[in-house]
């Protein structure tokens, strides 16, 4: 209790000057983005699915709900808030309306890359409006590019020709931004204690008292650049209109809204349940519910909408937030703030509220975000570029459209195919079961897994509990896209935060572009006989790390002639396609690799991947075959294997198929403790040649764990048997 | 369709350069099930073909089963329907294409008309071949229908033609059935429970039908029930192909229209998208 009331304290010292500068830079009165705050606070706190999440005016809608004002009031702000009131009910319905309809995934559908280009323009939108006002010009209107001209007159012109009104405004406005700036840089925790967005509200707030108290000159900085809240604030509440109804472009404006918010909102809950230290799953669904009715509250008394927020839920976890309770705080706080203090609340100028707005903007927008788009792919800064530019040349909406556009297109010209996609976007492609060996959980996703179907594959993770072992197989996809990748990536740091295990398996010959973990994989036609695989996937790198434990050596890339399998009958009549992950000991009587192959021109079953160990044997051993299944009989048949009995152990003999030439000299090889050990063997078919042992995991491609169990089986069978 | 072994076989036989593997694979089917072949050839008679015919009977190396060739003109849907009911066919051998080009899929091709309409068993082979390829793994669908325990007995007695050592009966339980919607770790821990109540549910009815067919399983056949998770109809298909099976055995669905296509569910995912060989059984 006393760690969630301290923490919604400080995130109400943020709430605060952010609340009331997201208000005035969308162009709606201040109050309304503390009515959003608190009201957002109070109801998702009781009503919501999240648990350290804050809610409250966004960063995102800025922009469309000042558009927003403009359009639907046509000029007339007063007009304009009132239409944009009704609007935002709307979106509160719809969002709703999206919580029932349990559309809490819609996050997943937006290809990555666009979503941050979209991000980065909205950035890019807010910091360049309220550079204006930071500099005292309140009035500037315009689209991006013709503001970002207009930019050096701005910034110069209250030394110059608007110094009456605009130069002490400016002043504190860049010692306003100063302080953001250099918040981070200041070592000193007692400076850390409150949170930069206040220190800048204690420092305009201060400077009036200085010249009300112990200046004789006046107030420097002009009315018209004040923060202006009515004196009486409960007194007549704003009466949304919603005589707009009917036409278009205000359901143009709810649309946007309720896209962005939800967008904005999903992501933020995703991104908090990361840091949850609880590492509990938050109801998505019921947090868009929550946000959607309190947004329809907040509509109804004059506030903007309410989303979930990244910034401030961050502050909330690093300040040892538990639970639900910070949120209702954080409102409580803000609502006794704006009661006991609006005297002080209207010292405030705008050009302290803007600067904290320009830094927000700048973050959101900046430039880590391009490197860290281009680390993943060229073709992803490609998509990022585009979805920027055209949010910032038309509006939001037509950019995110525009985005998945893009990446659609994007994925055509590198897959080379748009039936493809066309044939298999609607079908299902998804399959799990629970492995009767392992009793692990099995999915394997076939034919390409991208942004358009994620869905699918998504509503199969999100059934396996996170504390058990999970093996995803893309052998039978052909494309991964970077938005995929990197929820993948999302689920595994949640099973191992949990407990459990969560192995990509079937990756590794696809070919990336790039080193990035999360970079689009896509399967290269068969007729390159060798490939060229320049970056390592995770499993490879693991494999990687686990030879040099062990003083092993690994290639990605393995030799088919050094191997010769073929010289083992399991392999006789089929064709090795590639061999690689090769891992050997350093004297190579132990070799693990993966081998690609298929049974034959004339059998339809397609390539079958399996994870082989050889073992050079010091000294001529019986030639056998055993297996759990007795399938496959014929080649053994033909080699002069008979079925061999030990009758010594009959329980083995009835679980165990086993065939060889010399029966007396495998019953000698199959000593007690061998045929002991072997009882509990997983489902390894075994055979020998008399020089080498094959031992296959031949379902399907090991997973990490599964491989270093392999090598285990190995070493001690080899120490047992003497081999 | 009784539980017994088929007697009649019936193939349509197109002078392609498929004719000799198709032929193969029918005629050794017949000689495994002990049964007889009608061949049947959509066209008019003549001696060159009739030579070819003969030729590659001749070349037959394995047991050749009692067969009559029949030569009849018309269409080829027609033609093959009306000699299954004529001559009592109890499966119908079809070579398919394994993936169709979008447009013939809606059309359809003659194999897959013939598969929907069809009065006995269809056997669809997805790449028949001259050499014999062991049959060694059978899936058959566990769906809770009249028609399953017929299609599991089929599979029963086609395992001890072909000489199949695994048989592997499939559950496949579809996402609605479990009526938990999973948003957190509570509705987590909720769907699991119901997922493993189903589980034990469909495995406690396999096993009824099982012990209803007791005499009939295969000894040296390994039986196994594996649950699945996914879309009824379509991830059976993945799991043969996951498992790599050789046939899998699936109940007819009731027939369908061009609706069904474009819509597609249950049998129409795998028709769409054939796994691996697929026997159809029918209801009489």
């Amino acid at each position: 209790m006393p760690a969630n009331m301290f923490s919604g304290f400080v995130v109400s010292l943020i709430a605060l000057p952010l609340g009331l500068g997201l208000a005035i830079a969308s162009g709606m009165p201040p109050i309304s983005g503390i009515i959003a705050a608190v009201v957002g606070g109070a109801v998702v706190a009781i009503m919501g699915g999240s648990h350290l999440t804050i809610t409250g005016p966004g960063n995102g809608l800025v922009v469309v709900l000042l558009g927003a004002v403009y359009t639907l009031g046509d000029g007339d702000l007063t007009q304009g808030y009132l239409f944009t009131l009704a609007a935002i009910i709307c979106s509160g319905v719809l969002l709703l309306l999206f919580g029932f309809l349990r559309l809490g995934g819609l996050s997943e559908f937006f290809p990555a890359s666009a979503i941050q280009g979209m991000l980065a323009a909205i950035g890019l939108t807010i910091l360049i409006k309220q550079l204006f006002v930071m500099v005292g010009d309140i009035g500037a209107q315009g689209d991006f590019f013709s503001l970002a001209t207009q930019v050096p007159d701005a910034i110069s012109a209250p030394f110059g020709a608007h110094k009456d009104t605009r130069l002490a405004g400016s002043l504190v406005g860049w010692i306003s931004l100063a302080i953001m700036v250099g918040y981070s840089r200041i070592r000193a925790r007692v400076f850390h204690l409150v949170p930069a967005p206040m220190w800048v509200v204690l420092f305009a707030v201060g400077l009036s008292y200085y010249y009300e108290l112990f200046s004789v000159s006046p107030y420097p900085i002009a009315n018209e650049l004040m923060i202006q809240i009515p004196e009486n604030l409960f007194g007549a509440l704003p009466r949304p209109d919603f005589n707009l109804l009917t036409t278009i472009p205000f359901w143009g404006v709810v649309f946007s809204i309720t896209l962005i918010a939800s967008i904005e909102s999903l992501l933020s809950i995703k991104a908090v349940d990361k840091l949850d230290p609880e590492k509990r799953r938050s109801n998505t669904n019921r947090d868009l519910k929550a946000l959607g009715l309190a947004t329809i509250i907040s509509g109804f008394l004059g506030g903007m909408n309410v989303v979930t927020v990244i910034a401030r839920s961050s502050v909330n976890v690093n300040n040892n937030a538990t639970n639900k309770s910070s949120n209702f705080f954080h409102a409580l706080f803000l609502f006794l703030a704006v009661l006991v203090f609006q005297d002080q609340i209207r010292r405030i100028p705008l050009p302290a509220l803007a600067a904290i707005l320009v830094y927000t903007g700048y973050k959101l927008a900046s430039p880590d975000t391009l490197k860290k788009v281009y680390t993943v792919g060229r073709e992803q800064l490609i998509i990022f570029l585009v979805t920027l530019l055209t949010t910032l040349f038309t509006n939001l909406i037509t950019g995110i459209f525009v985005g998945v556009l893009i990446t659609f297109l994007t994925h055509i010209i590198i897959n080379r195919s748009f039936l493809g996609f066309i044939r298999n976007v609607s079908k299902p492609n998804v399959l799990m079961f629970m492995e009767p060996d392992s009793k692990g959980y099995y999915i394997s996703v076939a034919h390409f897994c991208s942004f358009l179907n994620f869905f699918k594959l998504k509503s199969k993770l999100d059934m396996v509990p996170q504390n058990k072992k999970l093996v995803v197989d893309f052998s039978l996809c052909g494309f991964v896209d970077h938005s995929v990748m990197e929820s993948l990536s999302n689920y595994q740091s949640l099973f191992e935060r949990k407990g459990g295990s969560f192995e990509l398996v079937g990756l590794d010959i696809h070919q990336a572009d790039s080193g990035h973990p999360f970079a689009i994989r896509k399967l290269l036609p068969l007729q390159k006989i060798g490939f060229i695989n320049r970056f390592l996937t995770r499993r490879q790198e693991n494999l990687k790390a686990i030879c040099e434990r062990q003083g092993w050596s690994y290639q990605a890339v393995g030799q088919q002639k050094e191997v010769a399998v073929n010289k083992h009958l399991y392999f006789k009549n089929k064709r090795i396609k590639r061999v690689y992950n090769m891992c050997s000991s350093d004297s190579s009587d132990f070799r693990v690799f993966d081998v690609d192959f298929s049974e034959g021109e004339f059998i339809a079953k397609e390539d079958i991947r399996a994870t082989v160990l050889l073992i050079s044997a010091g000294k001529e051993i019986p030639q056998f075959r055993l297996d759990r299944e007795g399938l496959i009989e014929k080649i053994y048949h033909l080699a002069g294997y008979d079925d061999i009995d030990l009758i010594d152990h009959p329980k083995f003999s009835s679980r165990f198929y086993l065939k060889g030439e010399n029966a007396d000299a495998i019953r000698e090889f199959f000593s007690d403790d061998l045929v002991g050990f072997l009882e509990k063997n997983i489902a390894y078919h075994i055979e020998s040649n008399g020089k080498e042992v094959l031992i296959i995991h031949h379902q399907r491609l090991a997973s990490v764990p599964e491989l270093e169990q392999m090598m285990q089986f190995g070493k001690t069978f080899q120490s047992i048997g003497k081999v | 369709m009784s539980q017994s072994a088929y007697k009649t076989f019936l193939v349509g036989v197109a002078f392609s350069p498929n004719l000799k593997p198709n032929l193969f694979e029918a005629l050794r089917m017949a000689g495994l099930f002990g049964g007889r072949l009608v061949l049947v050839h959509v066209g008019e008679k003549t001696r060159s073909k009739e030579e070819e015919l003969l030729q590659i009977v001749a070349s037959f190396k394995e047991e050749l089963p009692s067969y009559e060739v029949i030569w009849h003109s018309g269409n080829p849907v027609d033609v093959l329907l009306k000699n299954c009911v004529e001559h009592q066919a109890d499966l119908l051998i079809l070579g398919a294409i394994q993936r169709e080009a979008l447009f013939t899929y809606y059309l359809g091709s003659v194999a897959r008309k013939l598969t929907r309409s069809a009065p006995c068993d269809v056997l669809l082979l997805i790449k028949p071949s001259a050499e014999r390829v062991p049959c060694q793994h059978i899936v058959v669908n566990g769906l809770e229908h009249p028609k399953t325990q017929e299609a599991i007995a089929t599979s029963f007695s086609a395992a001890r033609a072909l000489g199949a050592r695994k048989i592997t009966i499939v559950e496949e339980i579809p996402e609605k059935d479990i009526h938990v919607k999973v948003d957190d770790d509570w509705s987590l821990r909720k769907a699991t429970i119901v997922k493993e109540r189903i589980k034990v549910r469909e495995h406690s009815r396999v096993k009824k039908i099982l012990s209803r067919l007791s005499d009939q399983l295969p000894n040296q056949a390994l039986l196994q029930i594996q649950p699945i998770f996914g879309r009824r109809g379509y991830s059976i298909g993945h799991y043969a192909k996951v498992v790599r099976a050789d046939l899998l055995v699936m109940n007819a669905p009731k027939p369908s229209s061009l609706w069904d296509r474009i819509f597609p569910h249950d049998l129409e995912y795998i028709l769409s998208d054939l796994p691996t060989d697929v026997l159809i059984v029918r209801h009489e």
